[in-house]
């Protein structure tokens, strides 16, 4: 789609370019969040936590700010082909952005829980799971804005390498809680923070599938509901 | 051959003064369908309408090679009359046309003593003009000129017109282009009503309207069929990398 002329109407294509930017530039901002939170697990630091709260009401603006523009579009544009494509999955897109920023927004809240109790001494380590949904989240962003069917492929099959992950842990969580019941409570806000970071990578392969969709036209969500 | 198929066209290539303006066409106009013709000025969808009915022909200079089957037989065949041709395969215009001088109700049945047909003139008037959603607006006024109605009641009045001779399939080549958005939504909205008995075989500037009131779309560029899709897909998701250009607005 990269190689594809230019719209007759440069005004219309400025608008298309605008949201495009729009949308990138939340699926920036989310996956900035999820890298924040997660350091502020690790680095114990409520503060940089607070700032994911912050960040999160801007992440929401911006839902609200796509959402908009994408009904302006379609009222005044009457878009089609892959022009349309693009507007409905952005409006799609954004629903999942706005909920890994929920999930960003969650993780600091335990943060802070755990900024404020006393450290485990030996802290599983989230921060490799965390980097990658980060990572399977910024494949996702770009294959959506390029229309690039074979990265948004690879990222959806990355789902697998994250729900491994994520059950590692969960065990490794499970084993530490059995040890030790006075960390019981820790280790529980543990588990919340890589259930979140696992959603969040289902969000992001949700993305991936809605720009094969923009790409080819073709639905690839549940494959076993259709005829 | 497949009998939803109304009319078949086979190869049909056009030509004017030995100049190629339509190339080696082939699509199926399926039977109580609504086929919508797009492209831009220049591209031959108004040829292609008027090869359908023979009316191309009529051009001095002008030429056809190809088929076109109506029910399965070529229109071009030995011993096919074109004016009955023309009978079971009717056409509207762009601007309204109406016989000035003569009142709505021999507007509508001027095809049948053209066809010398036989029958309850009255009836036939009457129906004609309820499937062209004209009756009840003109009931009280059949012996009045068609000059006092509106654009959008004329143009209806010259579809029932046409569809006074009982046509099979039904040509319109810009039918709502000189009318207002009102107007053009009725003629929309007849269109829709039209397909339970018609086969209708639309051409618009007007991709939005194309795109409302067709089964299936052709797109043509430069004499040529570039895609013939159902309406739905060639608008969300077109097949050939011209038609995406064309319908999102990235041409010329």
């Amino acid at each position: 789609m990269g190689m594809m002329r230019r719209h007759t109407d440069r005004s219309y294509e400025a608008e298309l370019a605008a949201l495009r930017e729009k949308v990138a530039r939340m699926g920036a901002r989310v996956e900035g969040a999820v890298a924040t939170a997660t350091r502020a697990i690790v680095q114990r630091d409520a503060a940089m936590a607070e700032s994911v709260r912050v960040e999160d009401r801007l992440v929401n603006r911006l839902e609200v700010e796509i959402d908009e523009d994408c009904r302006r579009i379609l009222a005044l544009r009457q878009p089609a082909g892959s022009d349309l494509r693009f507007i409905t999955t952005a409006l799609k897109i954004v629903v999942d952005l706005e909920r890994i920023g929920d999930l960003a927004a969650n993780i600091a809240g335990r943060a802070i829980e755990l900024a404020e109790a006393p450290p485990l001494l030996s802290p599983p380590d989230v921060g490799r799971l965390s980097e990658l949904v980060q990572a399977q989240l910024s494949r996702a962003m770009r294959a959506f804005v390029d229309s690039d069917v074979a990265l948004a492929e690879e990222v959806k099959g990355e789902d697998d390498l994250v729900d491994a992950l994520y059950m590692k842990l969960f065990n490794q969580l499970l084993g530490l809680m059995m040890e030790d019941s006075r960390n019981i409570r820790r280790l529980t806000a543990l588990m919340f923070v890589a259930k979140h970071l696992e959603r969040a990578g289902d969000h992001a392969t949700n993305v991936a599938e809605m720009a094969i969709y923009l790409a080819r036209g073709t639905d690839v969500r549940h494959p076993r509901s259709r005829a | 051959m497949d009998e939803t198929v109304r009319m078949a066209v086979r190869g049909l290539s056009a030509f004017h003064r030995g100049t190629a303006v339509l190339h080696n066409v082939t699509l199926d106009v399926r039977d109580r369908s609504v086929l919508a013709v797009i492209g831009p000025s220049g591209c031959g969808k108004s040829t292609f309408l008027r090869c359908l009915n023979r009316m191309h022909e009529l051009a001095p200079g002008a030429s056809v090679t190809g088929e076109i089957l109506l029910d399965g037989r070529d229109i071009h065949g030995p011993g096919v009359d074109p004016v009955a041709l023309r009978r079971r395969v009717g056409m509207v215009f762009q601007r309204p046309n109406p016989f000035p001088t003569m009142s709505i109700f021999e507007n509508v049945a001027a095809g049948l003593r053209l066809n010398r047909m036989a029958g309850d003139l009255d009836a036939v008037v009457e129906r004609a003009l309820r499937a062209a959603a004209l009756w009840d607006e003109v009931k009280d006024r059949l012996r009045g000129s068609p000059g006092s109605l509106s654009g959008g009641q004329q143009q209806r009045l010259c579809i029932a017109r046409a569809l006074a001779v009982e046509p099979e399939v039904l040509l319109m080549d810009e039918p709502a282009s000189a009318l207002d958005p009102i107007a053009s939504a009725r003629v929309e909205d007849l269109v829709h009503e039209l397909k339970a008995r018609y086969t209708v075989v639309i051409v618009t500037h007007n991709m939005q309207q194309a795109a409302r009131v067709s089964d299936s779309t052709a797109f043509f560029y430069l004499g040529r069929l570039v895609e013939h899709s159902p309406t739905a897909e060639l608008f969300t998701n077109p097949r050939e990398e011209r038609t995406e250009e064309y319908v999102t607005g990235r041409f010329g």
